[in-house]
């Protein structure tokens, strides 16, 4: 028994010791978790330019429906600004026609991505058209993106400032996120074998430039903003026009939101 | 590139309403379709063996160790048709690495692993520890070898021991029960859980994967069995036949019947995407859905085993339609996962018109690759044969060798 005590008194010492040590390292590491935080951030900012704070801005786009006349600039700026293979399998962005008839019928095309405009197409007789017209499609660089959930290494993400995002040193092809995006707004890279998608221009858009396709378009049929700053165009465009978004039912909150959109538009 | 363009540009012509521009390649091909039907073998075959070490069905007891194997070969092969549909294999490993934990299919390495070390191959060393020991010492050179690496060194055969494998297997296989629901019905999951296809997206989707995989896997059981054992100059135990016969025809009705739900609840539910399904159901599918799947691969097995246990079947015609009920459910499972990824792809989600699938010969997506893929784990399975034998004492009770 006599033997036994000197052991328990060490044995306190070492709990005492381990408890000590415990606190003191969870002590000098709380702050540096947290800062972790703010060093991430800045480091952020610092990537992407000095004049650019992702954490500032939350990018939208506004698209007006009744202003788009199916010159499909946009969709060919977007494959010259962004090295889009011209093949006519691969967009980023692109303008569907819709002509809907006296009968019930809905026809919807978009040759080539409307990247050369449309064709006028004669309409047999005694058919007579009600509604018509252009629908520009881009990704909805939704808030609850169904594509960065299911990607199983995270190589598609959604950055501070609201852009969904695709790293293709990280990205392994697996294609689950274009099976996910219900928007059809993916594709792989035939060369790159990688997912790809539109990066709002996120290029030009940390530069303080607005995406390409909104650059070019002819009738401000486009408008490129923030979602949340009062003086923002597209704060503007949301308050004048009445607002909706690509299948709602989804719940994938998009940031592409369309004024004077049909209900044929899906 | 160019390869791509010369795939592309003539499904154009076979495109009917409007597809979005990016959806004219179809993404998940023949590989991908194969994935889900060796995993659905794997499940299947190991949820038979359970039936033999959990649930005591002792006529089960000759195919025991033929499914576990069957299991293996089959397991070993899976994760190649997804890798070899990767468009960057070598970057495959990010999955284990840093894996996005929202996402269903980061969880594969995951389940795959655990499915593997944690039970299959534990499953496995426990049943042969005592013949790879006795093998160890009846052989020699680099056999013998092989053998003592194959049982870990372990040299211990008292009957303690042996208690303790038998305890050890019986609690791997418990565990391994929902270990191999979770395998299949996790791929059920990947498909179900994609809101934007309401073809996949459905939360019958994992069950009925699983049902269908433990269809798949007894009746594979059962091809090998009837396909090895007359090579092997062995009798065929009839009971055992009958046995599998049964448990293949009730897990086929639950199947059938969730297959059936299915269908039902998509009609009646009618939502937004019935037109364009129904369009596909009865266009592009018409084929591989109703008449493979459902007539072939499902209606006249049934219809054939049904027969054979209500009227009194000779021996003979009783193999002879148990082994073609067995061939007709392959087919008919192959095909249902290929109308699950094929068909879940053939419709634009502006759910305005459909798409096509060519499918390639030769390249790494192509047929030749896939039916490689299909043959390996019979070549697997051969080896697997030569070296760890599955037909142990349990064989020699029922054969009655003279006649």
């Amino acid at each position: 028994m006599k033997k036994n005590l000197p052991n328990k008194s060490q044995n306190v010492n070492r709990r005492k010791f381990i408890k000590n040590l415990v606190l003191a390292v969870t002590a000098f590491s709380v702050p540096a978790v947290l800062t972790a935080k703010e060093q991430l951030k800045r480091m952020q900012s610092w990537i992407l330019g000095k004049d650019y704070n992702p954490f500032d801005h939350y990018w939208g786009m506004g698209i007006d429906i009744n202003k788009c006349i199916g010159c499909g600039r946009c969709a060919d700026a977007c494959k010259q600004e962004n090295d889009v293979p011209s093949e006519p399998f691969f967009f980023r962005t692109w303008v569907e026609r819709y002509r809907i008839f006296h009968d019930g019928e809905v026809r919807v095309d978009s040759p080539n991505g409307a990247v050369d405009g449309f064709k006028k197409q004669n309409i047999e007789k005694g058919k007579v058209t009600i509604r018509s017209f252009f629908v520009p499609k881009i990704c909805n660089h939704c808030d609850n993106p169904p594509c960065v959930q299911v990607c199983p290494v995270g190589a598609t993400f959604i950055t501070p400032d609201g852009v969904v995002l695709v790293d293709s040193d990280y990205c392994i092809g697996c294609r689950y996120c274009i099976q996910a995006c219900p928007y059809g707004a993916r594709y792989i890279d035939p060369i790159k074998k990688t997912a790809e998608k539109c990066t709002f221009c996120y290029h030009r858009v940390v530069q303080g430039l607005v995406p390409a396709c909104v650059e070019v378009c002819p009738t401000q049929a486009r408008v490129f903003g923030e979602v949340k700053k009062k003086a923002s165009p597209l704060v503007r465009f949301m308050r004048m026009n009445k607002i909706g978004v690509l299948k709602p039912a989804l719940n994938t909150e998009p940031k592409v939101y369309y004024a004077n959109l049909d209900m044929e538009v899906n | 590139m160019e390869e791509i363009i010369q795939h592309l540009t003539p499904l154009f012509k076979e495109i009917s309403g409007y597809i979005y521009p990016n959806e004219i390649e179809l993404h998940w091909s023949l590989l991908v379709v194969i994935y889900p039907y060796l995993t659905g073998l794997v499940a299947g075959a190991f949820i038979l063996a359970s039936l033999v070490k959990v649930f005591n069905v002792t006529a089960l007891k000759p195919v025991y160790r033929i499914s576990l194997l069957t299991a293996l070969a089959f397991m070993l092969v899976a994760p190649l048709s997804l890798l070899a549909h990767l468009g960057h294999p070598e970057k495959s490993y990010e999955i284990l690495l840093t894996p996005n934990l929202t996402s269903a299919m980061a969880m594969f390495g995951f389940v795959y692993m655990w499915y593997l070390m944690a039970v299959l191959l534990q499953e496995i060393w426990f049943d042969y520890r005592k013949d790879l020991i006795l093998w160890a010492q009846k052989e020699r050179g680099i056999k013998k070898w092989l053998y003592k690496c194959a049982s870990l060194f372990s040299k211990d055969i008292s009957e303690k021991a042996l208690k303790f494998d038998d305890k050890a297997e019986k609690v791997i296989t418990i565990l391994g029960i929902p270990s191999a629901f979770v395998l299949h019905g996790y791929v059920g999951f990947i498909f179900g859980s994609v809101k934007a296809n309401p073809f996949w997206s459905s939360v019958l989707m994992p069950i009925v994967f699983l049902f269908s995989a433990i269809v798949s896997g007894i009746a594979l059981v059962l091809l090998i069995y009837m396909v090895v054992t007359p090579l092997r100059n062995k009798v065929m135990d009839t009971k055992c036949l009958d046995t599998l016969a049964s448990f293949l025809f009730y897990a086929m009705i639950v199947d059938f019947s969730l297959e059936i739900l299915d269908f039902i609840h998509r009609i009646y539910e009618s939502e937004e995407s019935i037109h364009i399904l129904s369009e596909l159901v009865a266009g592009k599918l018409q084929f591989s859905l109703i008449v493979v799947q459902l007539i072939i691969g499902m209606i006249i097995p049934l219809a054939l085993i049904a027969g054979v246990k209500m009227f009194n079947t000779p021996v003979e015609l009783k193999r002879l339609l148990y082994f073609v009920s067995a061939l007709l459910v392959q087919v008919g499972i192959f095909f249902t996962r290929w109308n699950v990824v094929i068909g879940g792809q053939l419709f634009s989600k502006s759910f305005r018109g459909l798409t096509a699938y060519k499918m390639n010969i030769l390249g790494i997506e192509g047929l030749l690759v896939s039916i490689a893929i299909l043959l390996l784990p019979f070549l697997i399975l051969y080896v697997l044969f030569k070296f760890l034998p599955p037909w142990g004492e349990t064989h020699v009770t029922t054969q009655p060798e003279s006649s």
